[in-house]
């Protein structure tokens, strides 16, 4: 595998994702190494998995990812060996702790603020439709005594 | 292709050289004009002197006469390929195709920013031209402010970003245009965006200017609602295009990247939406007016976040194409000034805006309200994604990246609950509404959706739940729909007659509802099913993928305008017959030094089969990459659905800009 890494960094044209040589024989352990993929930052492009990305570096970081899985790394193993490594910016999907709880917590809590305020407004205008003859809008109420009045 | 050959610039004959000029000086009056379309217009409609507001109208017409002249010969440099110009050199060539000269008009910062003023003027133009129904204090106003975000675009562009600068020792030839920017799908991408985001122009201008006259109406809600539907249509058409373009350009058949760029549009996207469905309760029932002259403002304010976020380069991505601070910061500028003027502005008078229409706990109201807390929550959501890593970086020193991963888990669920809850609201009477009596209505639709998610689940290899989940929602979503618009045909006889002669908006309601649901499959289809193949072929070899059979025939040297390519023949076999020969390309071209993949698609109705040409392997044989995608095209087709339904909506006769607001007010709303 060194070997094939060392070679492949010696051809300077732009390679092309996944390489048929990169694909490992066994299908399960290939499927876990693309499922990873899809998680890591190629580091050296923008905004691109490492699996889609023809840079260099994404190819030596996808060979390292299957590296890792042969020598009998679990797929939690194998993202903490990379991420050591090449720090947090790695990962596309943040991690939880600490101040990315914000980031994950925004969404439900702006539900929650969201329907909060909701419900109070609307059962502030449907208490009125409750009320009796506030069933009609003062505008509603005014027509009406026009058309009453004619 | 025909091409304008006019040999090397600086031979150019005078009047050419003035058309540029001319362009430049119009520029700069049509930056005046939008001053004093500011000033007097608002001066006079608050001292309500008749003559004053009505300057407001020439001088919009005026604004974008000027401006699409300095568009004009600006498009005049580029097809002469007039390379005195510092921008067509950097971004055009003579070998380039003509469609390509033209669309590196806007293939750049700054004829992309010309192009945006100029819509900025054609918006303030419609006003101008087909509002003599709208009150003078208002129209007057309205202009004024539009004339305001005109007057800050000119200036960023005669500041910061100027087409028109010349060289002074012009090359013999140009840099080329960015060839991924040289395709059909991407040319026309840019415009429609810009469409689309500056139609949100208009409905903060016509909110800025009800804020000023206090005054917020079911006419207003009448004239704000045509043009964020128009907004809405582009920006569908915009982000369907890109994102098609993606698709088959970019070489791995992804469809959408979650990319800081895409989610500049795709906020304005989701708010717009939003803002549609609450300028109907305004128009209708009275209500929620505070809520939507807010939404008005902020769907804007995503817009020119979008503008700042693709313009400044803040958060780099593979579309920023400017990355100059100072335009970074007069864009934060102009967005700063507008929201903070606009967000105060509406803190004072949002007071004034009282709800008339009341209405109970179960009605099409309700639905609405949580409809836009849905699409608000989750256009919230990727707007926080999207700036967390700049966020992070500056308070917390932590360096990291929020990707795809990230948004399909966070924002799915949003659109999820939007989807179950679609075609129960869109059935909803307004005002007051019986609950069991639509279920009941949707029985059938439901329990038929239940049985096409069992059978994709039945059907399936693997246990992933995002297909079945997926085809589910859609089929409820276009049954849904399809029930929606055949409850209003009533009862009795004559129900297909009457089905044909409900109102267009009706129809664009359910056409646009289903074509979301057609959305909603083919993303899951893709996500879901698609099959991948990577092997190395020798030319003559044959290959099974998912049940075709491909060969690859040949490899071949071919020479384009400007590129050349690496072609591969590949034949696509079922069995035995030939379904149809693709032609997978590797270009190169050699004046920007860029190399392209050109993707061959086999597009069918239920699946694409879709092949990519690599590199080619020691051994003689070449890297193929064929994958089998379920129901891609049902992506884009689904897009094309909502835009045709929105279309559908704004030709009904009820909400033509012009149609008689003084018959609507004579009539008045029925009592139900």
């Amino acid at each position: 595998m060194k070997r094939l890494v060392l070679c492949l960094c010696l051809i300077a044209a732009p390679v092309f994702a996944v390489q048929p040589d990169e694909i490992l024989d066994d299908p399960a352990l290939e499927a876990r190494a693309r499922e990873l993929s899809q998680g890591l930052r190629c580091l050296v492009c923008r905004n691109e998995n490492i699996d889609d990305s023809s840079a260099q570096l994404a190819r030596d970081l996808r060979l390292l990812v299957r590296e890792r899985l042969v020598a009998g790394d679990t797929d939690e193993e194998a993202v903490a060996f990379i991420v050591d490594r090449y720090g947090e910016y790695v990962l596309l999907k943040p991690q939880s702790g600490g101040s990315n709880l914000i980031l994950w917590g925004a969404g439900p809590l702006m539900l929650l603020l969201g329907g909060l305020i909701a419900v109070v407004y609307l059962r502030r205008r449907s208490r009125s439709v409750e009320g009796g003859d506030a069933s009609l809008s003062d505008d509603e109420k005014a027509r009406l005594r026009e058309i009453m009045k004619n | 292709m025909g091409e304008i050959d006019v040999g090397p610039a600086g031979t150019a004959p005078y009047t050419w050289v003035m058309i540029t000029e001319l362009g430049h000086f119009a520029l700069i009056l049509a930056f005046v004009t939008a001053c004093f379309q500011v000033v007097v217009p608002l001066y006079g409609a608050h001292k309500r002197w008749p003559g004053w507001m009505a300057a407001a109208e020439p001088a919009a017409t005026l604004q974008f006469l000027l401006t699409a002249g300095a568009f004009a010969s600006l498009t005049w440099a580029f097809l002469t390929s007039d390379f005195s110009l510092k921008l067509v050199t950097l971004n055009s060539h003579t070998a380039k195709p003509l469609l390509y000269k033209i669309t590196g008009v806007w293939g750049n910062h700054e004829g992309s920013m010309l192009l945006w003023v100029l819509i900025v003027a054609l918006f303030g133009g419609s006003v101008a031209w087909f509002g003599s129904n709208l009150p003078p204090s208002l129209k007057a106003r309205v202009l004024a402010v539009q004339g305001m975000i005109g007057a800050a675009f000119f200036a960023f562009i005669l500041f910061t970003s100027n087409p028109f600068l010349r060289l002074a020792v012009p090359p013999f030839d140009g840099n080329d245009l960015n060839p991924l920017l040289q395709d059909p799908g991407l040319a026309f991408h840019p415009p429609f965006l810009y469409l689309g985001y500056v139609g949100l122009s208009m409905t903060f201008s016509f909110a800025v200017a009800a804020l000023i006259e206090g005054r917020v109406d079911a006419a207003w809600g009448r004239w704000v609602r045509p043009y964020t539907l128009a907004a809405w249509i582009f920006l569908t058409i915009g982000i369907g295009l890109g994102s098609w373009w993606a698709y088959y350009e970019l070489g791995w058949g992804g469809f959408w990247f979650w990319d800081p760029v895409e989610n500049a549009s795709f906020m304005p996207w989701l708010i717009a939406a939003a803002l549609l469905h609450s300028s109907i309760v305004v128009e209708k029932r009275e209500s929620l007016k505070s809520w939507t002259v807010l939404l008005a403002i902020i769907a804007f304010g995503f817009s020119m976040v979008g503008a700042f976020i693709t313009r400044s380069g803040i958060i780099t991505s593979v579309h920023a194409f400017a990355s100059d601070p100072e335009r970074g910061v007069f864009l934060l500028a102009i967005l700063a000034v507008f929201m903070l003027g606009a967000l105060t502005l509406f803190a004072a008078r949002a007071n004034v805006m009282q709800a008339k229409g009341v209405f109970g706990l179960v009605s099409r109201e309700s639905m609405l309200v949580i409809n836009n807390i849905l699409l608000g929550v989750s256009a919230f959501v990727v707007f926080t994604g999207t700036i967390w890593p700049l966020v992070a970086e500056l308070f917390f020193d932590r360096k990291l990246s929020v990707g795809a991963p990230f948004f399909n888990m966070a924002f799915t669920p949003f659109m999820l609950l939007l989807g179950l809850i679609l075609p129960v609201g869109a059935m909803l009477p307004w005002k007051r509404a019986n609950l069991g009596r639509v279920i009941r209505q949707l029985r059938g639709a439901f329990v038929l959706a239940i049985a096409i998610g069992a059978l994709a689940w039945a059907l399936q290899t693997g246990r992933s739940a995002l297909g079945p989940v997926g085809l589910f929602l859609a089929a409820w979503l276009v049954s849904g729909s399809a029930v929606d618009l055949w409850s209003r045909t009533g009862r009795g006889s004559g129900r297909l007659a009457r089905l044909r002669r409900l109102p267009r908006a009706d129809w664009g309601k359910s056409v646009a509802h289903g074509g979301l649901g057609i959305t909603i499959a083919g993303i899951a289809g893709m996500m879901a099913w698609s099959v991948e193949d990577i092997r190395v072929v020798q030319p003559g070899e044959a290959f099974e993928v998912a049940g075709f059979t491909l060969s690859l025939d040949n490899v071949a040297r071919v020479e384009g305008p400007n590129y050349i390519s690496t072609m591969g023949e590949v034949s696509l076999r079922r069995g035995d017959s030939l379904i149809n020969t693709l032609y997978p390309e590797k270009r190169i071209y050699p004046v920007a030094g860029m190399p392209t993949t050109e993707a061959a698609i086999d597009n069918g109705f239920l699946r694409d089969v879709y092949v990519v040409v690599g590199d080619p392997q020691g051994n003689g044989g070449w890297a193929i990459r064929t994958y089998y995608k379920p129901l891609a095209n049902w992506i884009w087709g689904g897009a094309i659905l909502m835009a045709f339904g929105g279309a559908l909506s704004l030709s009904d006769r009820r909400y033509r800009v012009a149609a008689g607001s003084h018959k609507a007010a004579a009539v008045g709303v029925p009592a139900e």
